[in-house]
């Protein structure tokens, strides 16, 4: 049985132990990521599926990962391994059992809230934003008529035209893409931004994108997204606008 | 033995809990009892004797609306009889789908903090980046200044959205630790137990 070739289902990793091992070293995994427990829970199942012990791979399994655990610890607790090395075994223990009961007591406290939140699964409300209060009129010091117009002299005078030559960027206009997507629309109810911008350089999806804000502003379209980063869909204004007021709600 | 509630226009005190009820309609969060003192531009006893009046009328059973006290102040909810209608038509994002990790990091949040996400790792054992920023965007918990020191790590505490969700009136409506889970004893116990086993 090789160690190395452990196979890992953990919520931040699925792969080989070995894989696992390398991206840690190469600290392109966090290792306060990674649920040591679950990789020890893996290793003693495939043990138990074995019928003789394999007193060789137990042995480098546990270099393996008490190693891990040391890294895991200095990273999660850089300032205190030099303190708790200081101390005796008693204490350590000590110390030891007071983390473990204030984890213990933190989880009970969650259970207490999951159920609190399991008994309110039929309490709905309104929620929202707070409405602006009416904000108090400011008050100006007396100003002086003549000041006022020297100062409207200036702001109405053209500024001197900026050279923007160094700043020349190529990219289609944004009108191409506000007829590609109002044809699109023409053929088909719905469709994905994603999809429609595949394979296109950075700036083009940028400008396709402003197409797509430039629609939605004449109200054209009506975009939408189900969550962060989740497909964009785009759809003809009139077919989603009747739905759109409970989107918000609740 | 339902007393029949009369709608007098005349009664003072019955116009008084008409206002109230308006603004409770309009407002998207609780109103502490300062607000709709301002609000109405009515004494403390008088506020408190209308939504009296008010929680009468609107109460599971007699009415679709029903009067809570919730998060230190006092707001609107659906009727549990309304609630399977609400369910279909409602979404609940802020509820839905929280995990062990984000409950665990709530709780922390909500007993120790204002709190840091080095101490809440300390605590749980793992990095809580990831369990934090979901209950920012949730809007459960919010920032609360910085650790002592330069460039201190930010400090969370739970908002009053965590207390409408989880139907409390304050944080101190939260049970005592100490009567949570086993205590430090029971669990040096259970230590000495272990090594015990380990040695013999």
């Amino acid at each position: 049985m090789v160690v190395r070739e452990l196979e890992l289902d953990l919520d931040a990793f699925e792969g080989p132990f070995d894989l696992l091992l390398t991206l840690v070293l190469r600290e392109e995994l966090d290792l306060a990521e990674i649920d040591v427990a679950a990789i020890v829970v893996s290793f003693v199942e495939l043990l138990a599926e074995r019928e003789t012990l394999d007193l060789e791979a137990c042995g480098e399994f546990l270099v393996l990962v008490s190693a891990l655990l040391e890294l895991k610890a200095r990273s999660l607790f850089p300032d205190e391994a030099a303190e708790l090395a200081d101390l005796g075994p008693e204490e350590a223990a000590e110390e030891l059992a007071r983390r473990l009961a204030e984890y213990r007591r933190m989880k009970e406290a969650a259970a207490w809230l999951a159920e609190r939140l399991a008994d309110s699964q039929d309490r709905f409300f309104r929620l929202g934003p707070a409405p602006l209060a009416p904000r108090p009129e400011r008050k100006l010091a007396p100003q002086d008529p003549a000041q006022l117009a020297a100062a409207l002299r200036a702001l109405s005078a053209e500024p001197p035209q900026v050279s923007l030559s160094h700043m020349a960027l190529r990219f289609p206009p944004v009108a191409l893409f506000v007829e590609r997507f109002r044809a699109l629309l023409q053929r088909r109810r719905l469709f994905d931004f994603d999809q429609e911008v595949a394979g296109m350089s950075r700036v083009e999806i940028a400008v396709a994108f402003l197409a797509l804000l430039e629609l939605r502003k004449q109200d054209e379209i009506a975009i939408q997204q189900a969550a962060p980063f989740a497909p964009i869909r785009i759809a003809r204004a009139n077919v989603e606008r009747s739905r759109s007021w409970n989107v918000r709600s609740a | 033995m339902e007393r029949p509630l009369r709608l007098i226009a005349a009664n003072p005190l019955d116009a008084l809990a008409r206002i109230i009820e308006g603004l409770l309609v309009v407002a998207t969060a609780p109103l502490s009892t300062e607000e709709l003192c301002d609000a109405a531009g009515e004494p403390e006893d008088r506020i408190e004797t209308a939504l009296g009046l008010l929680g009468e009328r609107h109460r599971e059973g007699r009415s679709g609306i029903v009067l809570e006290r919730v998060a230190g102040g006092w707001a609107f909810r659906a009727s549990r009889d309304a609630a399977e209608a609400c369910a279909r038509l409602f979404e609940r994002p802020v509820q839905r789908g929280l995990s062990q990790a984000a409950l665990e990091t709530v709780a922390i949040v909500a007993y120790l903090g204002p709190v840091s996400r080095p101490e809440i790792a300390r605590i749980r054992g793992v990095a809580a980046d990831s369990a934090v920023a979901g209950l920012l965007e949730r809007g459960l918990i919010a920032e609360a200044g910085r650790d002592d020191g330069v460039g201190g790590a930010v400090r969370y505490r739970t908002t009053s959205l965590f207390e409408r969700v989880f139907a409390l009136d304050s944080l101190a409506a939260l049970p005592r630790l100490d009567d949570l889970g086993d205590d430090a004893d029971a669990i040096r116990d259970r230590l000495a137990r272990v090594a015990e086993q380990r040695t013999a």
